[in-house]
This record gives C-alpha cells, sequence and structure tokens, in this order.
C-alpha cells in the first residue's frame, strides 16, 4: 500500500491533481461554514464587480457568485461521484456477465451496449432529464444511463481473458457457484482498471451535469456551476464575473480528476507506463 | 465485388440498431407523463371528457401499447415523425431545414480538431519529453477539461465584445442579404467562433491519440528497415508512419460523432447557429417532446450513416482488412 502510495506520489502531475482536488473538497465540506445560507439568497446589490465584500462580485440577483461557487461544489462532486459509481456498478455487472457466462447472453449484452454506445449521449441525457423532470435523481439517472457502456465492454474483456485462467478452473473444480467465482474469484483481479475508468468518468460525469445545469435542466432547488454559467449567460458583456469563476472552477475541478485519474492509472498498471506516458 | 457484398452486409447490420433507437424512442413517450392528447387539451383550454376521449381515438391511443408501437414504426420508418404543435410545422420538415448548417458545423469542426490534432501529435512524438511535448501535452490537458459553453461564451467576450473581430450569433449577418461570394466569406466568418471551441475539446482527444499512435508504430520493423536503408527521421515520419498511425484517429473520429452531435447542442444555443442542436434547445423550452425525439432519431441515424461510412473507407485505407 504505501509503495503504491509512493509510486503515486511521485508522479508529479498525479501530486498537483491530488492538491487540487483536496482544495475543492475542503470548500465543498467548508461551504456551510464560509458561506452559511441558502446559496439562492440576495446577499447584496446586484451586478457588483469582485471586491473584498464579494470577492467573485455578485449576479444580476444580486447572488454572491462566491457563495454559489462553494454550494456548487458540492453538488458537482456528489452528483459527479454518485452518478459515476451507479454506471460502474450497472457496467460492471452486466460486463461480468457477458464475459463470464459468453454465448448468447453476450451477443445479446453487447448488441444492447453497441446501441447505447451509438446514441448521442448528451442528447440522450437532455431527453432523460427533461422527460423525468429536471431534479438531482433524474440527473444522476441519466448521466449513469448514458456512461455505463465503456465499463461494460472493458470488464467483459477482462473476464474473457481470465475466465479460462488455472484459479478459476480451479473454483469451479472446488464446485464455487458462478456467483461466488464471478464476485469472489475474477472481479477482484480486475478491479484496477475498473478503478481507473470509475476515476476518470467522474470527471466527464462533472462536465456532463454542468452541461445540463447551463441548459436549465439541473435541480431548480439545488446551486450547481453551470446554472450560475446559465443565469450569467445575457449579462456577458456587463458582468463578466458572473460566468467566468464557475467555469475556472468546473475546469479545475475536471482538471484535477483527470489528473489523479491518470496517477492512478500508471501506479495501477507500471505495464502500461509506457502507453500512457 | 467482395467489397460491395461486405458494404451490404455492413449496411444490413445497422437495420437492427436503428429499430431498436425506435422502439426506444417510443418507450420514452410512454414514460413521459400524459401524451400528446393531454397536450392539446389543454391548449384548448377547457375540453369535455367525451371530446378528449374521442381525440385518443382519433390518434389510436386508446389501443394496446403493442398496437400503438407497429403504428409509430410504421410511421417513423416513413419519415413520419409526427407534428410539432407548437411550430405548427411537421417535425421532419423542421428537422431537414436545420441539418444543413449542423452538418456545416460538424464538418469544419472535424477537419480543424483532425487536422490540428494530427499536426500537434506529430510534433510532440518527434520532440518527445522535449519542452514541446511537454507543452502540448499541458495544452491537451486543458482542454480536455473545459467546459464546452464556458469556453464558447468566454470565445465571445474576447474575440467579439472585447476585441470586435467576428460576430457573436446567428449564420448570416441580419439584413445585409449578400450574395455569391460575399455570403460563402459571411457565413465562414459567422461559422469561425462556434466552430473553434466545439474542435477544441476533439483537437486534445485527437492529439493525445495521435502521438500514442506514433510512439506505438515507431517500433515496429516496418521503421527499422527504412532506417536502415538510409532515410531521414523525417521521410520515415511523413512517408510510413503518419499513414499507419492515422488509422486509429478515424475509427475515434466515427466513434466521436455522437459526441460532437450533442457537442453542437450547447454550441448552437450559445451562438445561436441555426441548427438541429439550436431546435433541440428550443424544442426543451416549449416543452416540445414530440420534436426533440425527432431530433433524437435523426441525430442517431446520422451517426449510425458516419459509422457505416467510416467502415467502408477503412476497407480502402487498410487492405490488410479482410473484406470478405
Amino acid at each position: 500500500m504505501t509503495a503504491f502510495f509512493a509510486r503515486f506520489l511521485r508522479n508529479r502531475s498525479a501530486a498537483v491533481g491530488v492538491l487540487l482536488l483536496l482544495g475543492v473538497l475542503l470548500l465543498a465540506i467548508l461551504a456551510p461554514i464560509l458561506f452559511p445560507g441558502d446559496p439562492f439568497r440576495l446577499a447584496g446589490p446586484t451586478m457588483e464587480p469582485p471586491s473584498p465584500d464579494f470577492l467573485f462580485g455578485t449576479d444580476t440577483l444580486g447572488r454572491d457568485v462566491a457563495a454559489a461557487i462553494a454550494h456548487g461544489a458540492v453538488t458537482s462532486l456528489m452528483i459527479g461521484f454518485v452518478a459515476s459509481l451507479v454506471a460502474v456498478l450497472c457496467g460492471t455487472v452486466l460486463g461480468a456477465v457477458a464475459g463470464y457466462f459468453g454465448g448468447r447472453i453476450d451477443d445479446l449484452l453487447m448488441r444492447i451496449t453497441e446501441i447505447f454506445q451509438t446514441i448521442p449521449s448528451f442528447i440522450f441525457a437532455i431527453l432523460l432529464v427533461a422527460i423525468l423532470s429536471p431534479s438531482v435523481q433524474s440527473v444522476v439517472i441519466a448521466i449513469a444511463v448514458v456512461s455505463w457502456p465503456p465499463v461494460a465492454r472493458l470488464v467483459r474483456g477482462e473476464f474473457l481473458s481470465m475466465k479460462s485462467r488455472e484459479f478459476v478452473q480451479a473454483a469451479r473444480t472446488l464446485g464455487m457457484s458462478d456467483g461466488r467465482i464471478i464476485f469472489m474469484q475474477i472481479l477482484p483481479n480486475c478491479l484496477s482498471p475498473i478503478i481507473v475508468a470509475g476515476s476518470l468518468m467522474v470527471a466527464t460525469a462533472i462536465l456532463l451535469e454542468s452541461g445540463l445545469a447551463f441548459l436549465g435542466l439541473g435541480d431548480p432547488n439545488v446551486m450547481s456551476w453551470g446554472f450560475m454559467i446559465g443565469a450569467g449567460r445575457s449579462v456577458l458583456r456587463s458582468a463578466w464575473w458572473v460566468c467566468t469563476f464557475p467555469g475556472i472552477a468546473i475546469l479545475l475541478t475536471v482538471l484535477a480528476i483527470n489528473l489523479v485519474g491518470e496517477g492512478l492509472n500508471d501506479a495501477l498498471n507500471p505495464r502500461l507506463r509506457e502507453r500512457s506516458a | 465485388m467482395k467489397r460491395l457484398r461486405y458494404i451490404l452486409r455492413r449496411a444490413v447490420q445497422a437495420i437492427p440498431v436503428i429499430l431498436a433507437i425506435v422502439v426506444m424512442n417510443f418507450l420514452l413517450l410512454q414514460l413521459a407523463e400524459g401524451d400528446a392528447v393531454d397536450v392539446l387539451a389543454g391548449e384548448a383550454g377547457s375540453a369535455t371528457p367525451e371530446y378528449i376521449a374521442q381525440l385518443r381515438e382519433r390518434f389510436g391511443l386508446d389501443q394496446p401499447v403493442y398496437v400503438q408501437l407497429f403504428h409509430y414504426m410504421t410511421n417513423i420508418l416513413t419519415f413520419d415523425l409526427g407534428y410539432s404543435f407548437r411550430q405548427e410545422m411537421p417535425v421532419s420538415e423542421l428537422i431537414m431545414v436545420r441539418l444543413g448548417p449542423t452538418l456545416l458545423l460538424m464538418v469544419t469542426t472535424l477537419v480543424i480538431a483532425v487536422g490540428f490534432g494530427v499536426l500537434l501529435g506529430i510534433l510532440a512524438a518527434r520532440g518527445l519529453n522535449t519542452w514541446r511535448d511537454n507543452l502540448i501535452s499541458v495544452f491537451a490537458l486543458i482542454s480536455y477539461a473545459t467546459p464546452l459553453f464556458w469556453i464558447g461564451l468566454m470565445f465571445v467576450v474576447v474575440f467579439s465584445l472585447k476585441l470586435d473581430l467576428l460576430p457573436a450569433s446567428g449564420m448570416e449577418s441580419i439584413g445585409a442579404f449578400y450574395e455569391g461570394w460575399d455570403r460563402v466569406v459571411d457565413i465562414a466568418r459567422h461559422l469561425i467562433l462556434p466552430a473553434l471551441p466545439l474542435s477544441l475539446f476533439y483537437l486534445a482527444a485527437y492529439t493525445r491519440l495521435m502521438r500514442a499512435s506514433i510512439l506505438e508504430q515507431a517500433g515496429m520493423d516496418y521503421v527499422v528497415t527504412a532506417r536502415a536503408k538510409g532515410l531521414t527521421e523525417r521521410a520515415i515520419t511523413y512517408r510510413h508512419v503518419l499513414r499507419n498511425a492515422l488509422l486509429p484517429v478515424v475509427t475515434v473520429a466515427g466513434v466521436q460523432m455522437g459526441g460532437l452531435l450533442g457537442g453542437s447542442v450547447i454550441v448552437e444555443s450559445v451562438f445561436g447557429w441555426p441548427g438541429l442542436g439550436l431546435l433541440a434547445y428550443d424544442a426543451l423550452f416549449s416543452r416540445d417532446l414530440n420534436l426533440l425525439l425527432g431530433i433524437f432519431f435523426v441525430s442517431a441515424c446520422l451517426v449510425v450513416l458516419v459509422n457505416l461510412f467510416i467502415d467502408i473507407l477503412y476497407t480502402f485505407l487498410d487492405p490488410r482488412i479482410e473484406v470478405g
């Protein structure tokens, strides 16, 4: 474990990613203390430029942009994490079943996966949220529904190459059930690529969430970065800060997660190092 | 002849995918609260239950679900995508008008992204681990993490509001009525701002892919042979490695077509580009589900078509691929 951390942190860009990500996490945790109260609350005069009172200015209704960024961090991280978790779980189960059993089940599941990969995912997500009506729950569902296929393919590939290995044959000879072989024997052996794919997926999920919120498909009761940018769009000329700062927050968060994900990849799969370096 | 058979077989394989998308569209429609009749009745103001029942019968909504599905499928497959009650036009007509501008935006974006991506990838791979390589990697990382709508708005601030270089919205200057080349130039000027942010994300992807692809090819036997033959590094890269390294880029370009169409919803709504994406954005705001489903169906078909095209292209690019 320590060897793993040493290898991970020796990678300079991964260390930068961890620091950035810790900063965003801290901001999210401290949001209720730093900026108590409802972030939708009208905190001051409208369209006030950045000043010591309002670090990032205020928007058209007098909402504090800095407070919105802090509370938006909670939303983005939570939705990004939960949606990725759901997608990884679904993708893993489907991919494992397809790869382990093969034959007809594999054909059917891979056909379905292919169809989900063909569909323009962002438009599909828009449709789902529009039909389910905007809420945190429906945004999570929409992101998970469009994100699972790559995980399913990845896990299927891993299972295909593992299922004829000796340890699996040994487990089968011992009379172990299929379910136990899948979850207790094979799955633990292909966790590292799943972890890497899952961590990189959080970044995509946050980008998706902000895009949906920007189009007005976020939960109307929850503050988010995309929503702030969408709301500040009409006053781009007179109040650039309303759009600019939440965008930088998204950029830094997504960048941090990508760096961490790639660091994990290098640390967990040393063999693939040259390829991704 | 063999190739023709291959193309036909790939085309036939695309049919179940399209059918599945139609079924999915139908299921989504079922998932939505209320049906077209509720919408119509709501718009009429006061409607008696008898009138509503009559409407249901006329639209066949009182039939069992599988009969409705059959009707829906026959309708869509004859390209009858229903009627948009908000815009008072058939959905298919609305979509056809918007298809051109979206395709123009897609093709421009793809050309910029693939062109510059390949170029930067080559530069990075040839100067492996130098400042040039690092700079390009950092650029790719940042472009990869930038939200599309935000960079679009920032471009508007810088290039349109502050520097006043390029128009920020629309496809043509309103009221100018340019003709011939003037019109082409006018549209091109409007095209730059929407196409740049959209291509930035994919440019990053192609840069990284191209770099990795070249590095992978660099160890192949044919490269060693070429070097032993006394060819310069330059000639090896551009005449031998480049052709082989391009293949994965072509594949990924096809895979990303769907993502590009999704991105166009955001970019077109930011820049008021009158394509499918803006239509989807408007449909979203007027709660025009029928139109939204139509756009979804057409864009999915577009992705299937592009992938088919890429598969065919592949048989020309890489003779090693078994056609038979």
